[in-house]
């Protein structure tokens, strides 16, 4: 992605690292911020060393040690199985971070891009795109996925990932647009335009920068959004494949021995989803603060 | 403001008109396959050909479409591929268990929501207010599922208060016990919509109370509470008709993940099954009726919207 610094070119040069300095200073005192961004970081460190620390392979089964309780030897237990629930919710991370971390890097890419033209352009262009994007949120994106995924046939995570994406870029692409209507009226514009600027130049080198900060928190907005949807589709069953150690799979593999008091099967994964989705929260309720400050 | 509605009722028709092409073609993004999908490998060519005769898949795509068109114009949801009926006999009984989940979740959300989002702003700042903002929109980013999973495993299994199933299963369930199987899926529903509901509604409360008139109010020696309940109140509740109304998408959504845990006949619930099953007339026209109830909801939000604004209403006339 473009980042704001190829931009700072300008007068506003100081200006802006002056801002930047001061956004990080209330970030630094935001308190629930920095817990998400402790939690989020654990997991991150997780997703990447998660399959150094598991102490047995996620999908090795253990005919002798079936739902087992949490103990010395099995930290979080055991399902019905008989594989062990820590290494699986350490081998989830992964999964659940990339693919949630790559939806959401698509929709900002495609819905950033509609969302920069129809703000520039106005016109057609953007009154057709914003008729299909209300059209698109008249459908609940839980079934949106769950019918795109149906249609593709789609038991892998990778249509999932394209899926999620697309149905998140139209909710981008809207908020890229509001932000780009109000700058697109402002001086520097008209000047890129009178020096004869490309048009991709105005848009991505000119308007973008300006407009980086809704997009960010649209982003992280959107990434708690996207790991919420991908838990649900693979609690579901769509859009995994079968015997993932997805953390949604795990639960809708495991809820039903809670009524004979196997739990930790359930719980451990549900908790991972929980606080993943809570930290994820807390950063983008830090950054929408700071922003708009 | 006639005109207004009008307007607003053929930008509905504009939006479902564009759903249905969104849902037909998504449907048939891989064309002459559905028969393959459905029937599996091992279906020979007479058994695809059968099959496509039988449900007009031989048809040009566009026909196809103009067909299905027609055909939900005049109420027919097309036929279940795996249970051989009208798609209608499965999905319009369990519409009706799932708006009767929906409305139940509902009564419980919105006057909860509001009223968290009233003392928010009330205490604005202080301890309360962030508990209920960041625990409210915490819980919020929270799947549905997660919340069902969980409130089952504290209030159904281990303190065993009350019941794991969304419908009661001996004898003719009284309105009590049907009320009280019906509790802990609105719940879960409740934690994910609470958070955003409140905050609107604490937004445009705390705006309210630092207005003109509300200063003019408590000059007038209005106590704080009454001012509150007088001239606050009506205001700041207009904007969370709207945030209300562009939750519904949200509701339903959850509603598919709630249902199954809790074992619930509904729309979820056959949702599930199409999906799994391919059954995709059932699908299409699920997805059809879904966004029907959340274009209709959001036309009706609009339109109280502007009747119970009066700026809007003037704009409207002029």
């Amino acid at each position: 992605m473009n980042t704001s610094s190829s931009s700072v070119k300008s007068k506003s040069n100081a200006e802006r690292k002056a801002i930047r300095a001061e956004r990080l200073q209330l970030l630094r005192r935001n308190k629930a911020f920095l817990v998400g961004a402790f939690i989020l970081s654990f997991w991150l460190l997780i997703a990447v060393f998660g399959s150094m620390l598991a102490p047995y392979p996620y999908d090795a089964m253990d005919f002798m040690a079936v739902s087992k309780k949490p103990s010395g030897t099995y930290w979080f237990g055991t399902n019905k199985l008989g594989q062990d629930v820590f290494s699986r919710v350490l081998a989830g991370t992964q999964l659940i971070v990339w693919m949630s971390f790559l939806a959401t890097a698509l929709g900002t890419i495609v819905g950033g891009t509609l969302g920069l033209a129809a703000g520039y352009f106005k016109g057609w262009f953007d009154i057709v795109l914003m008729r299909l994007l209300e059209a698109i949120s008249a459908i609940p994106v839980l079934i949106v996925a769950l019918l795109a995924i149906a249609a593709l046939d789609g038991q892998s995570s990778g249509i999932t990932v394209g899926v999620i994406g697309f149905v998140f870029a139209p909710n981008i692409a809207r908020t890229v647009r509001a932000a780009v209507l109000s700058e697109a009226e402002l001086e520097y514009v008209a000047a890129a335009r009178l020096r004869a600027e490309r048009t991709p130049h105005i848009l991505f080198k000119e308007i973008l920068p300006n407009v980086l900060p809704p997009i960010i928190v649209e982003f992280t907005v959107r990434l708690g959004y996207a790991i919420f949807a991908i838990a649900t589709l693979s609690f579901l069953g769509a859009g995994v494949e079968a015997g993932s150690p997805n953390w949604g799979s795990q639960i809708s593999e495991n809820w039903a021995y809670i009524f004979s008091n196997i739990w930790w099967p359930t719980l451990f994964p549900a908790v991972a989803i929980a606080s993943l989705a809570v930290s994820v929260n807390l950063i983008s309720d830090g950054l929408l603060e700071v922003f708009e400050v | 403001m006639k005109k207004y509605i009008l307007n607003r009722l053929g930008l509905s028709v504009v939006t479902m008109f564009i759903v249905a092409t969104i849902v037909f073609f998504l449907t048939h993004i891989l064309p002459g396959n559905v028969a393959r999908r459905y029937l599996g490998k091992s279906a020979t060519e007479d058994d695809l050909v059968r099959f496509n005769t039988k449900f007009g898949l031989d048809q040009p795509l566009f026909t196809q479409f103009y067909r299905w068109l027609r055909d939900l114009l005049t109420g027919d949801l097309g036929t279940s591929m795996a249970f051989n009926k009208p798609a209608s006999e499965l999905l319009l009984p369990a519409i009706g268990y799932s708006s009767r989940l929906a409305l139940m979740s509902f009564l419980i959300i919105v006057p909860l929501s509001i009223a968290g989002g009233i003392v928010a702003a009330m205490y604005r700042g202080k301890l309360v207010d962030r508990i209920l903002t960041v625990g409210g929109l915490s819980a919020a980013v929270i799947p549905e599922f997660v919340w069902a999973v969980t409130l089952i495993l504290v209030f159904g299994v281990t303190l065993e208060v009350l019941p794991v199933t969304a419908f009661p299963t001996r004898g003719d369930p009284t309105i009590f016990s049907q009320i009280e199987h019906l509790i802990l899926p609105s719940t879960a529903l409740l934690l994910v919509l609470f958070g955003y509901i409140a905050r609107i509604t604490r937004a445009s409360v705390i705006e309210a109370l630092e207005s003109d008139y509300m200063r003019t109010a408590v000059l007038k020696g209005l106590s704080r509470r009454r001012a509150v309940v007088t001239h606050v109140l009506r205001n700041a509740l207009l904007p969370s008709i709207a945030v209300i109304a562009s939750q519904v998408p949200y509701l339903v959504g959850g509603l598919v993940a709630v249902e199954i845990v809790f074992n619930y006949p509904g729309f979820g619930t056959i949702l599930r099954d199409a999906v799994g099953g391919r059954d995709y007339a059932v699908l299409q026209s699920g997805v059809m009726l879904t966004s029907l109830v959340i274009v209709l909801f959001q036309l009706a939000a609009d339109i109280l919207f502007a009747v119970l604004n009066p700026r809007i209403r003037s704009r409207i006339s002029e």
